[in-house]
């Protein structure tokens, strides 16, 4: 079923079935949370900051159960599902579009490869207290190699370490990228601008950052373990920090908009004034950013700590996700809703039902963290507990 | 000599290859043949077999082009109904190949206002969004200046559709025409999105982008594009920038002529006639 967008003003009479729905608004959102978590992996990784070594493993295990379902909103949401291989076989070069399948199939591969060295040890050890059934899986997934020995776990480690230094430029460049294919698309105003791609990287960083916040609370609950300060405090720093530069972009990206002030700018300061009022300066900007921005400052500031700073953070890290998610939106929905003809305006009306739906996009947001929670039962990456590693 | 002997040899492997992948072909496709055998009757075949162009037909031979006077327009809609007749457009408010825009500057106004087909107040004074009439609304007005602009696909020589997609499944011919080869096309929306002028949509039915093609079934065959047949005023002009002599080389030869939004840098191929500053 096509929903008509109501309008006001003058709209192109094609322009009244919105072509990009609420899937394409998670299909970013996924994407973004994939870049982040392996940023937030990185830093134990890569660069060896050792608080974060509580959370690094879960970090990469959340990039990869996300980055498995990145596809599925795109495939969900195109004409001819059985034909995306074409995108492959016969890319169509000048397209900003024609890379996603290279690039995603390259990035999955690298996070399970990386996976794969980071539990390598840990699976030979399973794979040897074992029996039955499980043990031919831990067996199958070491690739029948039980070699732990000094000499082969500094070969894993010198793996580990070169895909983590092509993981993160391939994880940002993807995200980036993303951000290019909405950036570089000059027939609506509210999506050309140069700043689209850094925006949506950096808007990536801190959703990452914040869904491993909230993850690391929510299991050290569930698994009643202590929360590692250093380590929740890290992540709250860095979302802090990551989350400033998003707040001061986005903001610089409006005033561009607004201080150009081009043909079709009065129905843009329309759209913003009404419709997108709530949705942009109030939930996105007011409670998303600004909010979390300075609930953590305060928390930085007096050093808090116990069960303010669990609860402070964790708060601050919701509002973020949400602030990201209603981004994606703000951007895929607000740029169609605003009319090529910059004479109207078009409301999306979800559907609740279908295809392309509030149910589809809920379950595929949720489908990645039902597989987290698989792959954490099967590759548990918890360094907390004497025997952990 | 040695040359002769490549020649034969890549031909003998051109051929071999392409034996062997209709081979593949005939399995493969085989069983989907039988399936679809009994979804595409005759008729249908014929009538795809009708549209696409005839072998005397050499694209490399024609510039094809359209000129619009909008000052000849008097808002009839033949050309819309038309188009939705010989193309087989959704026949609703909101699928459309070519409209009309109806542009009304009311009396100390400086913003003309705007409506087309998908409005409302049209659709109920057309009784259904099937068919086409503007409503009478400004009957107590006092109008200013009134006019109507017909638009379509510009069949752009730069084309902002064809660059983004993905897979190459739209494309600009030798002859000017953007076409979108409907079996190859995977239905991401993403033309629809970088058209600026709102040309393309998208067949839910069918799971493909759609648009003008300035009934290239006609053009190929000597006809003119359907809409251009029934304009009654002559608003509306089609031919071949290779012939001088053609309507629209003559069009564009005797007219101060414009394109829509040429800082899109997109190079539209239909030329206007009668612009105003509120027409975008």
């Amino acid at each position: 079923m096509t929903e008509i967008a109501p309008f006001t003003g003058y709209v192109y009479p094609n322009e009244t079935i919105i072509s990009w729905g609420v899937l394409i608004v998670i299909y970013p959102y996924l994407t973004g949370l994939v870049a982040g978590a392996f940023t937030v992996s990185s830093f134990y990784h890569v660069f060896g900051m050792q608080q974060f070594k509580p959370v690094a493993r879960l970090a990469l295990l959340t990039s990869l159960s996300v980055m498995l379902f990145v596809p599925t909103p795109l495939l969900l949401h195109l004409g001819h599902p059985e034909r995306s291989y074409l995108s492959m076989v016969t890319p169509h070069l000048t397209s900003a579009f024609a890379m996603f399948g290279f690039f995603a199939a390259f990035y999955t591969i690298l996070l399970i490869l990386e996976v794969w060295f980071v539990f390598r040890a840990d699976n030979v050890a399973r794979a040897h207290y074992s029996t039955g059934l499980a043990r031919t899986f831990y067996r199958t997934v070491t690739l029948w190699s039980d070699d732990v020995s000094p000499r082969a776990r500094l070969i894993d480690s010198k793996w580990l370490l070169t895909l983590a230094i092509v993981g993160i430029p391939s994880a940002h460049g993807l995200h980036g990228y993303i951000g290019f294919v909405y950036g570089s698309l000059k027939a609506r105003q509210w999506w050309e601008s140069d700043l689209m791609p850094i925006i949506f990287l950096f808007s990536a960083i801190v959703s990452g950052i914040a869904l491993l916040m909230v993850l690391y609370v929510v299991t050290c609950k569930l698994r009643r373990v202590r929360i590692d300060h250093a380590c929740l405090r890290g992540l709250t720093l860095a979302l802090w920090g990551f989350l400033m530069f998003t707040v001061v972009l986005e903001g610089l990206e409006f005033a561009n908009l607004v201080y150009k002030g081009k043909e079709g700018v009065d129905m843009i300061m329309l759209y913003v004034q009404g419709p997108l009022f709530w949705r942009y300066f109030v939930l996105q900007f007011g409670m998303g950013a600004l909010l979390p921005v300075f609930i953590m400052g305060i928390m930085i500031a007096v050093n808090l700590r116990g069960r303010a700073f669990v609860i402070g953070a964790t708060m601050s890290a919701l509002l973020v996700l949400m602030n990201v998610l209603l981004m994606r939106w703000n951007v895929v929905i607000g740029g169609q809703e605003i009319s090529k003809t910059g004479k109207g305006l078009l409301t999306y009306l979800m559907p609740f039902f279908g295809h392309e739906s509030f149910v589809s996009a809920s379950i595929l947001m949720i489908a990645p963290f039902v597989l987290l929670w698989i792959l954490v039962r099967l590759f548990p990456p918890w360094v907390d507990r004497p025997g952990d590693r | 000599m040695e040359n002769d002997k490549r020649k034969t040899q890549r031909r003998e492997f051109l051929c071999t290859t392409g034996k062997a992948l209709a081979g593949i072909g005939v399995i493969t496709g085989g069983g989907k043949l039988l399936a679809d055998s009994g979804k595409e009757n005759v008729a249908d075949m014929a009538a795809k077999a009708a549209s696409l162009p005839t072998s005397e037909y050499d694209w490399t031979q024609h510039r094809w082009a359209y000129g619009i006077d909008a000052t000849k327009c008097i808002g009839c809609l033949r050309c819309v109904e038309a188009c939705k007749a010989e193309n087989d457009v959704i026949g609703d408010a909101n699928h459309f190949r070519t409209w009309i825009e109806r542009y009304v500057y009311l009396e100390g106004e400086d913003h003309a206002l705007v409506d087309s087909h998908a409005d409302p107040q049209n659709i109920a004074a057309s009784g259904s969004g099937s068919e086409y009439r503007f409503d009478n609304r400004y009957k107590d007005e006092k109008v200013s200046k009134a006019f109507f602009i017909p638009k379509m696909c510009n069949h752009c020589a730069r084309p902002a559709c064809v660059q983004v997609c993905p897979v190459g499944a739209t494309f600009r011919a030798e002859d000017g025409t953007v076409l979108i080869d409907h079996d190859y096309c995977i239905g991401c929306r993403y033309c629809v999105q970088a058209c600026p002028y709102g040309a393309r949509f998208f067949i839910e039915e069918e799971g493909v982008s759609d648009k003008c093609t300035w009934c290239y079934h006609r053009i190929t065959k000597g006809l003119m594009p359907a809409c251009v047949d029934v304009c009654p005023t002559g608003t509306r002009v089609f031919g071949d920038l290779n012939d001088a002599s053609s309507p629209v080389s003559e069009f564009i030869k005797n007219n101060p002529v414009q394109v829509l939004r040429p800082e899109s840098g997109n190079a539209p191929m239909c030329f206007y006639v009668g612009l105003d500053k509120d027409v975008s």
